[in-house]
């Protein structure tokens, strides 16, 4: 295994995209192996690499990971953006599970049969803007600092930062409610290794399309 | 607030059942409230005690935590069930994401149709020995230890044991071919503070019932249907 991290996944968002927010945020370089065929896959699964026949996977630091929050976890307490301490870890698991549960919507989206894309666009628009977004809002109103958790840059702040772009790529102004979120984007996305994370040519993916779906299809068939 | 924990949800696992697992595991006597109206939730939303509008929430050290996963990372650290190190948090947090992922499936059973509750079953005692026991059988078998990390208990040996007894519910026989797990079962069960756990009387939850069903579906106005995996 090389330096670097290697993550395993198709070549699309899915559920590595904030793994490769956070480690880009971190200002650690990543390989990536994609996913293309079936075959591929069921190779990995005979392999033994999969621990639970699933992907995402990123070895790292000689581990064979699996399991999103696991992976994501790891990452966060390795390069110092888990808090100083318990109650600040605390916080961050609130709002990072917070965020994922949102993200989990967006994530289903492109799966969705196409009669029920409205009402999920819907959904996506209704608890972004009445029950996640105003928590956020709120938090950093109250305290008046430039992050989420413990005047300090955080997975947390990367996760709200990746959720509002998601959901602006399907509600484009959702924000405007927002005035604090607004600021917040705009100071992530000045943060250099955020900043070179938005630029064309990163590892940052772009959103689901038809191809992608099609691709998530058919390498997982059963 | 006392100094006791205190949990608020319904009468009943949910959610809420790793969470009551683990903190009578690591020896914490806790409170709980639980949510039997619409009015006991409309109230807690208006307090504003309830950061994404759902429970569980526990009130633990001054703090409301919601999130389920949160509530748990923080009770397995603050109690030393975390292993030592990032590297064994890494695989403690690996295997409990597989138990969680079972027992996702186990969570929303009650809410099935009977047919589909059929259909359910077979699925998690499918994922259950294809898919999960046979990992944790070989992670006991390779390191011939008692416990699945660091030679320490930990947060993932309790989620493991509520995960076979959930499964064993389901089909009794379910561990017959995993004999690392028949034993790991007895020896967890015996930890002095699980084995009280296990007891009747104490505040381990029963299997979900209609009655539960339906308090869920009042207290949450949550009346769709729930499809089969």
């Amino acid at each position: 295994m090389s330096g670097k991290p290697r993550l395993t996944y198709l070549n699309g968002r899915g559920r590595m995209e904030p793994i490769r927010w956070l480690l880009a945020a971190a200002g650690v370089e990543f390989e990536e192996v994609y996913l293309e065929t079936k075959e591929q896959y069921d190779k990995l699964i005979k392999d033994g690499v999969l621990l639970f026949q699933q992907v995402p996977l990123v070895e790292i630091d000689g581990m064979k990971m699996v399991q999103t929050r696991a992976i994501l976890s790891y990452i966060a307490g390795k390069y110092n953006l888990y808090g100083k301490d318990l109650k600040e870890r605390a916080l961050i698991d609130m709002y990072v599970e917070g965020i994922a549960d949102l993200m989990q919507m967006i994530l289903m989206f492109p799966f969705s049969p196409p009669d029920a894309k409205e009402k999920n666009l819907e959904s996506i628009k209704e608890r972004a803007t009445n029950r996640y977004f105003p928590v956020f809002e709120k938090v950093l109103k109250q305290h008046g600092q430039d992050f989420l958790v413990g005047n300090k840059f955080s997975w947390a702040d990367v996760q709200l930062m990746e959720a509002i772009l998601a959901v602006e790529e399907k509600v484009p102004a959702v924000l405007s409610g927002f005035p604090q979120l607004q600021v917040f984007k705009t100071k992530m996305s000045n943060m250099p290794t955020i900043k070179k994370f938005l630029q064309p040519g990163s590892p940052r993916k772009p959103p689901p399309d038809a191809h992608y779906v099609e691709t998530v299809l058919k390498v997982f068939k059963k | 607030m006392s100094g006791k924990a205190k949990l608020y949800y319904f009468d009943g696992r949910g959610k809420m059942e790793p969470i009551r697992w683990l903190l009578a595991a690591a020896g914490v006597e806790f409170e709980e409230e639980f949510l039997e109206t619409r009015e006991q939730y409309e109230k807690l939303l208006q307090g504003g005690s309830l950061l994404f509008q759902q429970v569980p929430m526990v009130e633990i050290d001054g703090m409301r935590m919601v999130q389920t996963r949160a509530i748990l990372s923080y009770i397995a650290a603050k109690y030393n069930l975390y292993g030592k190190d990032l590297k064994e948090r890494a695989l403690i947090d690996m295997y409990a994401g597989g138990t969680e992922d079972l027992m996702g499936f186990i969570l929303m059973f009650p809410f099935l149709s009977a047919e589909d509750k059929e259909k359910q079953r077979a699925f998690i005692v499918q994922k259950a020995t294809s898919r999960y026991f046979p990992v944790y059988e070989k992670v006991l078998k390779d390191h011939g230890q008692d416990f699945l990390v660091g030679n320490n208990f930990s947060w993932a040996d309790v989620h493991l044991l509520e995960a076979i007894l959930m499964v064993e519910e389901k089909k009794s026989d379910v561990l017959s071919g995993f004999p690392q797990l028949q034993a790991f079962k007895a020896r967890i069960s015996s930890i002095p503070t699980i084995k009280k756990f296990l007891e009747p009387g104490s505040q381990r939850k029963p299997v979900p019932d209609d009655k539960y069903v339906e308090t869920v579906r009042r207290v949450l106005r949550m009346y769709y249907d729930i499809k089969a995996n």
